[in-house]
């Protein structure tokens, strides 16, 4: 018999304890990691590889439905289960999706049926979390069989690439495979467009200057905060530089 | 007609407001109807209304201090007295107009003093009607209906962290649970009488150590309340909801947790009530928080009226929500 390692994810101390407790009474199961919170149990399944993730939905930092999200990324992809509380609106959607959650308090046999049914999720089922999901937190990229999570606040500008999308922040230049525009949707609030392919933070911006581009014509170009690069305003944009 | 009406509360600002709107406004149509033209109607205006504010200030002055004698009558006869009373406000102020002004309005005071009796029934059916809408029956099911509401949420990571200590710290998980009983009884009870300051901030105590337990030093607490009247009566869970919007809204979301600050005092014969979080734009999930203020501030106003008042705003990250309830003599 194999031993299924688990993972578990809670912002409050009673509830790791509780659940720690109850993993120590199934039998074949091993607690390989506790996380205070979405971002936690993400870089400790890098580490620890776990087979199964019971993860919170309310927790700070990075709640339960994003690190699922980002979990899809790890290799091997692990069985997730969540938790919570009360949480009226996630549950409708679990429940429509075959999504397996615990409710708490939770119990031991609940626990160990959703142990031993538990399964990935499908991009079916990724795609039901969706909406449960306010925007999200960190970007998760894989790169080199590793998972990074970027925070959205360090991200200076998002560029579309024929395939890619160019992630900028202070430190270096990231690649992820998502569309500019559902991304500009799902960070309405943060980020601006000033370009057909460019997503740019605007508090990012330090100034706006004329240059001429390559086809010898006047351009505006924001100039950025912390980098080389400048990022060229199209003309349909270009009343943002007339309100700065 | 129901047996337990009762008059008006003199004593409230908010009534003689509302008695000075509706008999200025009696005023102003009366104006309307004698103009015959646009130019007569300012005029018109004054002149009525020079003998209606005389009257109004010393029936309102009169009805404030015989307030207290008036509410120990039946409704009936309270009603009667209050209309007699009038009709001997306005015959006293014709009198000093005859007296000062040697200005012959016998003819008139008739006139008047039916016309206050009228105006006066129209005032008394409206607030008859008032207190009909929100009747003691009406208002305590609309006052169980706006208490029961502790978020769900509360209660489910309560008992799953009583559950947690069960094994390990059996002592912790009795006081707990005796703490939950407490909240319990009283967030089930009906209560809409009003209960003492002290009362209110023992049960928050209760509601934080409960919270304490799963947040543990994340949730930080500042009780500034040295110059808070004890014995100043509020209506009962105006605090705790509050306590539980600041948990919910200000340190959960938080990794690291906040500081929740209280402040009580009185000033100008005002209790004040001061609750402040940390405010995260970002973490901001209203829905249920304009729920728990809209509900409070309902209650308020069934047991205060416009007397109290209830205010939000956020500076320097922090969301704050002001209370004031009127407190003294």
């Amino acid at each position: 018999m194999t031993i299924l390692n688990i993972l578990i994810a809670d912002d409050e101390t009673p509830a790791r304890n509780r659940l720690r407790d109850l993993l120590a009474d199934i039998e074949n199961v091993a607690l390989v990691a506790e996380a205070k919170n979405g971002k936690e149990a993400i870089d400790l399944a890098l580490q620890t590889k776990p087979d199964l993730l019971l993860l919170d939905i309310r927790m700070p930092l990075m709640d339960g439905i994003e690190a699922a999200q980002h979990a899809q990324k790890l290799e091997p992809k692990p069985h997730i289960i969540f938790t919570t509380a009360f949480d009226a609106y996630a549950i409708k959607a679990f429940d429509l999706n075959a999504i397996d959650y615990l409710l708490k308090p939770i119990r031991l046999e609940r626990l160990q049926a959703a142990i031993n049914k538990a399964h990935a999720l499908q991009p079916k089922q990724i795609a039901a979390l969706k909406p449960l999901q306010k925007a999200r937190t960190h970007l998760s990229i894989h790169e080199r069989g590793r998972v990074l999570l970027v925070p959205i606040e360090t991200i200076i500008y998002l560029r579309a690439e024929l395939k890619y999308i160019t992630v900028r922040t202070a430190e270096r230049e990231y690649l992820i495979e998502e569309s500019l525009t559902n991304l500009e949707a799902e960070f309405a609030e943060r980020f601006i467009r000033l370009h057909r392919n460019c997503l740019v933070t605007p508090l990012f911006i330090i100034g706006y200057e004329k240059r001429k581009n390559e086809d010898d014509e006047q351009q505006w170009v924001a100039i950025l905060k912390g980098i080389p690069e400048t990022i060229a305003i199209s003309r349909r944009q270009q009343h943002l530089v007339r309100q700065a | 007609m129901r047996k337990n009406s009762r008059l008006p509360n003199l004593h409230n600002l908010g009534i003689h407001l509302r008695i000075l709107l509706i008999v200025n406004l009696l005023a102003v149509m009366a104006a309307i109807l004698l103009s015959q033209h646009l130019g007569e109607f300012l005029p018109t205006v004054a002149q009525l209304s020079a003998l209606v504010q005389p009257i109004l200030l010393l029936s309102m002055l009169g009805l404030y201090a015989l307030y207290p004698l008036l509410n120990k009558l039946k409704y009936w006869h309270g009603i009667a007295a209050i209309i007699l009373l009038e009709i001997t406000f306005t015959s006293l102020i014709y009198l000093f107009i005859d007296h000062f002004f040697a200005f012959d309005a016998n003819g008139e005071a008739y006139r008047a003093c039916l016309l206050t009796a009228m105006v006066t029934s129209i005032v008394l059916y409206y607030f008859y009607l008032q207190e009909r809408a929100y009747s003691p029956a009406i208002a305590e099911a609309r006052l169980q209906a706006l208490q029961a509401r502790i978020r769900p949420h509360f209660l489910f990571n309560s008992i799953n962290a009583v559950l947690s200590l069960i094994r390990s710290q059996p002592a912790r998980a009795e006081t707990a649970l005796e703490d939950m009983a407490d909240l319990f009884r009283v967030l089930m009870s009906e209560n809409r009488d009003l209960v003492p300051l002290a009362q209110e901030l023992s049960l928050c105590h209760q509601y934080l150590d409960l919270e304490k337990l799963r947040l543990e030093e994340r949730l930080k607490i500042t009780w500034q309340i040295a110059d808070m009247p004890s014995d100043a009566m509020i209506p009962p869970l105006i605090l705790q909801p509050l306590l539980e919007n600041a948990v919910y809204h200000g340190i959960e979301p938080m990794p690291e947790g906040g500081e929740i600050i209280v402040k009580i005092y009185t000033k100008h014969k005002e209790l004040s009530i001061i609750i402040s979080n940390p405010y995260a734009p970002e973490n901001d999930r209203h829905v249920g928080n304009k729920m728990a203020l809209k509900n409070i501030k309902e209650r308020l106003k069934l047991h205060f009226d416009l007397e109290s008042s209830i205010k939000t705003n956020v500076k320097n990250n922090r969301y704050e929500v002001h209370i004031r309830i009127p407190f003294g003599s």
